[in-house]
């Protein structure tokens, strides 16, 4: 029997009976309800768990709750309530947008707290040492370190919470997210709720058969087993519905180590006295095929019926004679570059909750990208209508494409239907790793040629992508990188060809880029190689052939304004000529360190491609005055919350706390789409405008105003001043109608595109974000180790809706293409942990300067266009043209470890 | 009761002595490698005073088990015991170090443990405690394979001994990730310079993450006895006839080939570290 122990929780006595060795993160959140406390990985790497015990820093997932006995406990919703430091820190940590997801931030406030209360004013290095134990995956860190060292100093630049479009305010949900209030996937089910544990395949390739699950599903607090078989509707999901093929169970083969055989659902306590051994399962290890080669090897054990050779599908984009221009070109280099999977490492594991409300329906929370595709896959599995299913998406502890897929969910749906009763399921890291989606390693073979003026003569670029082993958004990397593979650049002479191949590997999908940085890793670095053998400068090179208004893409798509590569290249054009000196003259010093600057843009399309892909938004005025936003574009982070408010709010001609906001929720907020693709502050946002518009002009009407009136909102009443006269709009009298609203209006957007033809050709988005990036590093040339000191980053958003939240954007993106490029490499099998795969600390990203370009885009709204993906599109290929200027050699495999790039010194020495 | 926190050494041998527990300190090894199931009965080892602290004996030190990477990076030890103390401040991040204990370090015998290339170039050995009796030994003996020590079912390691030093020895610490912070080690050495008269006087160095358990390089040690300390900034200093002894393995982290080669740079450069000119 569990004895008691007592300790003090945020000042308070507490005394509780764990289980002898019980991790103090459980006690704390399901026993204390200390739910600001977070579990990321329950290994000690992602320190979001970060709790004071008597004042020192520890991952309370380590520290069995018995040692807690007569200790001083403190967690982040104690300290910003009791300690001034804390609560110095809530603030900075919203002026500077130190939060994004805001899962790691108890975990780094924490961690800030204990180094504060030992050192009131401290240097960038020891913030960046303190806090080099929590795990950030959005932020890059530089603004949590400034915002420590401004609390410190009680010396940050405050923010406004209000303010139109083009304003750096603070973000609107920002202050739950420093609190500890704010409720992620894991965070909703009360203590005591049914819990899931799936058994999933130990191969990457095995058959396996069932043992007796009857009698397994007689052990007492097992409340059922679930298998393929009690799936009623289709077993097989997929976000691009006509490739779907990955089973919610797999039945008697599994394709990936990690792959779902069944599920147990059972009470907490029952489910941890379970050992893996217990479950009747038999495996038989089939031969698998790992990596492109040997997916496409003759005889290759195959994947999936009807894709012959492991082919998912093929993408091909083709202008003017690619193979003829490079046999009359001046100058032609060529390469072979791979990338590796890119586990998106977001700090929050997937997790959920779901439970059948009073009516019968399926009500499921979990953290998602996509809820409205979660309602209809959901409803394909379990044969119900969507009208059943309501889909409430928690905060969302960062997604980067892989939660647009489904992954707790359809265990979630299945647990309680079966059982009637509320269930919860979160992945453990090592389930998180192996079984959601990855970014696709990619083959690159490229050739590119120019005339000795420097004009791009013939591009070919054939690229394989290992898309794991089902579909996900394999077809759409094989659309995007042939349209994205040429660079913001004019190309008259283009093939690109993609194919998108299975192996016995976890599903590559969606991650931030869809390919493109993987393309844009090849082609820029080979433009660096292209232009030393012309004799360019490498920035003069680029804007010879950068894009320009007026011109054709290679898909023979022009836009008329807009266009803004240039302008990004010209904003790192003084950087790069002082940093390219700089390192000159350290490198004359001799050494075993050498500096390198390097150089590399991209560009990226927002929205689906070539496909419909509309946003809608609600707003109203309810008959208490209350001017109410239904916002369903998931904020990951990123800032959709605020943006789209922002946006609505100067659209509607009010301030924004005046708003009531609804966020997702399939029942309450229509269809805005997936957060995916840059496209929620474009296409979102211009839904958003047009229901700001629609909706004042409404309320205009109302009172007979001229189109200049301002509205006058707040405290249940609107007014309308319109040529110094004041209408009162009392909305109390108006009919209201079943929603409770006495005016409403709800406007959809859906971005100009036009389907490609078979050589790729059309108009395949409506608008394109462009970014510049530069890179200074200093490599060990001994060792081979790197390290970034300086980046630059110009990137054009269109107009900035909130330029403190674009900043975080790119300095995130920079942060994740940093790890891509030198560090990040998921094998599965042997990297399921955030110690073997390693992403970059506080330590790692280095100092960025963001240059925010606004070059307006005529669709977009108030000229925004979409960032998300374009911040990271350019970081790999620019952080490997700076090793290569440094080294003189030339990698071409990502990432860069210091292993592999000793190798090439080796090589070059000999 | 399956949490056993025994208040005296030998409450802990005795517990011990009867099995069927499981030995923690800052457990944080522990929870990380534990399988799903049910929780094995758990004796933690940390409220037992005499395994805690750094104290002078006779000419050297005694670390006790249970002593914390944290204590360590602060303690006022002489400046043959930087390379530990530049080890132990690079231990996981600050909640590690917290909490995370020397001998569990030990116990836990990962080939990229971080402490064991600092305590062998101070010629460290292990006290081992059962109910039995005590017994000590070589801490390069005690370690006998990845995961794997001479620690027997019914001993605890209840300290390490650390002679006296060489007169005005001073050490270095090296380890290199593809990361700055959180680094499980890809390479690392450790080395300890005495000078006598202007000349090297002892000169220690090992590596680890480099061969199933860390070790010395006698090669270069023997060759350096007597050379002038200028000799220390040459570079090669380590050659890779010096390094035959290790036996890197290719794996995630880095090659094989990388490793040997990282292991002779890093070697050279923690002996030149350690018996360069002083600081100050």
């Amino acid at each position: 029997m569990a004895e008691r122990t007592r300790f003090t929780l945020n000042g308070a006595a507490v005394e509780i009976a764990a289980a002898p060795g019980e991790r103090l993160s459980r006690v704390l959140r399901e026993r204390l309800g200390a739910r600001d406390v977070k579990v990321g990985c329950e290994a000690g790497d992602c320190g979001a768990c970060t709790v004071l015990l008597d004042g020192a820093p520890v991952c309370a997932c380590l520290v069995p709750a018995q040692r807690a006995q007569g200790r001083r406990v403190e967690t982040l919703s104690g300290l910003v309530a009791q300690d001034p430091r804390a609560r110095a820190l809530a603030e900075s940590f919203q002026d500077f947008a130190a939060a994004q997801c805001g899962f790691c931030t108890p975990g780094m406030m924490v961690a800030a707290t204990a180094l504060l209360r030992e050192t009131p004013a401290p240097d960038e290095a020891r913030v960046q040492e303190a806090l080099a134990g929590v795990l950030c995956r959005c932020t890059g860190y530089r603004k949590i370190v400034a915002a420590v060292m401004a609390a410190g100093r009680r010396a940050g630049r405050r923010r406004a919470a209000e303010g139109g479009v083009g304003t750096a305010i603070r973000r609107i949900d920002g202050a739950a997210k420093v609190e500890g209030r704010e409720a992620f996937g894991d965070d909703i089910a009360p203590p005591g709720t049914l819990e899931i544990r799936l058994v999933r395949s130990p191969h990457a390739h095995a058959a396996f058969t069932f043992g007796d699950l009857e009698t397994f599903a007689a052990r007492p607090g097992i409340e059922a087993v679930l298998t393929a078989r009690d799936i009623p509707g289709l077993n097989r999901f997929g976000v691009i519905p006509a490739f779907a093929d990955q089973p919610v169970f797999a039945e008697r083969l599994a394709r990936f180590r990690g792959e779902a055989v069944a599920a147990i659902v059972a009470a907490p306590e029952a489910l941890r006295a379970l050992a893996a051994e217990d479950f009747p399962v038999t495996w038989q290890e089939l031969p698998a095929v790992q990596g492109l080669a040997e997916a496409t090897a003759p005889g290759a054990p195959q994947l999936h019926e009807g894709r012959p050779g492991n082919l998912l599908c093929e993408g091909l984009v083709q202008c003017g004679d690619a193979p003829a221009a490079l046999a009359a070109a001046d100058v032609v280099v060529e390469g072979v570059f791979e990338t590796s999977f890119v586990e998106h490492a977001c700090i929050e594991p997937e997790a959920g909750f779901a439970r059948i409300d009073g009516e019968g329906r399926l009500e499921v929370h979990a953290c998602t990208q996509a809820p409205m595709m979660d309602r209809e896959a959901l409803a394909r599995i379990l044969s119900w209508p969507v009208e059943r299913i309501r889909i409430r998406p928690t905060a969302v502890g960062g997604g980067f494409g892989t939660k647009l897929d489904l992954s707790v969910q359809p265990f979630l749906a299945l647990a309680a239907i079966r059982t009637g009763r509320p269930v919860r399921l979160a992945y453990s890291r090592a389930e998180s790793m192996q079984s959601t989606t990855k970014r696709h390693p990619a083959r690159i073979h490229l050739t590119v040629g120019a005339a000795r003026d420097g004009r791009l003569r013939g591009f070919d670029f054939t690229g394989d992508f290992d898309t794991g082993a089902h579909a996900s958004w394999g077809p759409t990397v094989a659309d995007r990188v042939p349209v994205h593979a040429s660079g913001p650049y004019r190309v008259a002479d283009y093939r690109a060809r993609t194919r998108a191949i299975h192996t016995h590997a976890p599903p590559a999908g969606a991650f931030r880029g869809f390919g493109v940085p993987q393309a844009a890793f090849a082609q820029e670095c080979l433009f660096d190689e292209l232009a030393a053998k012309l004799g360019m400068d490498a920035l003069e090179f680029r804007l010879l052939n950068a894009l320009d208004e007026g011109a054709a893409t290679v898909c023979g798509q022009v836009f008329e304004r807009g266009v803004g590569i240039r302008a990004c290249l010209e904003a790192l054009r003084p950087g790069w000529a002082a940093e390219c000196a700089a390192a000159e003259d350290f490198n004359a010093g001799g050494g075993r360190r050498r500096r390198g600057v390097g150089l590399a843009a991209g560009w990226y399309g927002c929205g689906n491609t070539s496909q419909s892909g509309p946003s809608t938004i609600r707003a109203g005025l309810r008959a208490d005055g209350a001017l109410v936003l239904h916002q369903g574009a998931v904020d990951i982070g990123q800032g959709a919350n605020t943006v789209i408010a922002q946006i609505f709010a100067q659209a509607l001609g009010v301030p924004l706390s005046a708003l009531t906001l609804v966020g997702p929720d399939t029942d309450l907020t229509p269809d805005a789409g997936k957060t995916s693709a840059s496209r929620q502050t474009f296409v979102s946002g211009n839904a958003a405008r047009l229901a700001g518009e629609a909706l004042r002009a409404r309320i205009l009407r109302l009172a007979n105003a001229g189109p200049g009136a301002r509205l006058i909102a707040g405290g249940g009443r609107l007014g309308v001043l319109d040529n110094g006269k004041t209408h009162e709009i009392n909305p109390a009298r108006l009919p209201a109608d079943s929603e409770g609203y006495v005016l409403r209006a709800e406007k959809s957007w859906d971005p100009p595109t036009r389907a490609l033809d078979e050589n790729g050709q059309g108009a395949p988005y409506a608008q394109y974000g462009y970014g510049a990036q530069l890179a200074v590093v200093e490599v060990d040339m001994a060792l081979g180790t790197t390290r970034v000191l300086r980046m630059a980053a110009a990137h054009d958003v269109g107009r900035a809706i909130n330029p403190l939240l674009a900043e975080g954007q790119v300095e995130g993106g920079i942060a994740q293409g940093l790890g891509m490029a030198l560090m990040e490499e998921y094998v599965p099998g042997r990297s399921e942990n955030l110690h073997d795969y390693l992403i970059p600390t506080a330590g790692d990203v280095p100092p960025v300067e963001v240059m925010i370009i606004e070059e307006p885009d005529p669709l977009g709204p108030y000229g925004a266009k979409g960032l998300g993906e374009h911040a990271l599109v350019p970081t790999a290929a620019a952080l490997a043209n700076a090793i290569a200027a440094a080294t003189g050699v030339r990698p071409r495999r990502l990432p860069i470890t210091p292993a592999r790039l000793r190798a090439l010194i080796r090589a070059a020495e000999k | 009761m399956g949490y056993l926190t025994p208040s005296s050494l030998d409450e802990a041998l005795e517990i011990l002595a009867h099995g069927g527990v499981s030995v923690i300190a800052g457990a944080t090894d522990f929870y990380p490698a534990r399988p799903a199931g049910p929780m094995p009965k758990l004796m933690d080892i940390t409220a037992i005073p005499a395994l805690r602290g750094i104290r002078k004996e006779g000419g050297g030190w005694r670390i006790g088990a249970t002593t914390t990477w944290r204590q360590i990076a602060a303690a006022p030890l002489p400046p043959a015991f930087d390379a530990l103390r530049q080890a132990a401040a690079q231990v996981g991040a600050a909640q590690v170090r917290n909490v995370a204990t020397i001998a569990g370090n030990l116990c836990n015998a990962s080939p990229a443990a971080d402490g064991v290339p600092p305590l062998m170039v101070l010629e460290a050995e292990v006290e081992l405690a059962s109910a039995r009796g005590r017994r000590r030994m070589a801490l390069s003996r005690f370690i006998t394979g990845p995961r794997q020590t001479a620690l027997a079912s019914d001993e605890l390691l209840v300290a390490l001994h650390v002679p006296a030093p060489p007169q005005r020895a001073r050490s270095a610490f090296l380890k290199i990730g593809s990361r700055k912070h959180q680094v499980i080690s890809f390479a690392m050495a450790a080395a300890l310079v005495a000078p006598e008269a202007g000349r090297v006087g002892t000169a220690r160095v090992a590596v680890g993450a480099c061969s199933p358990v860390a070790c010395r390089l006698p090669g270069p040690e023997r060759a350096l006895r007597g050379r002038p300390l200028a000799a220390l900034a040459e570079p090669g200093l380590v050659r890779s006839e010096d390094l035959a002894a290790l036996s890197p393995i290719d794996d995630i982290r880095a090659d094989a080939a990388w490793r040997r080669e990282a292991a002779g740079v890093l070697a050279s450069r923690a002996l030149h570290a350690a018996g360069g000119p002083a600081d100050g």
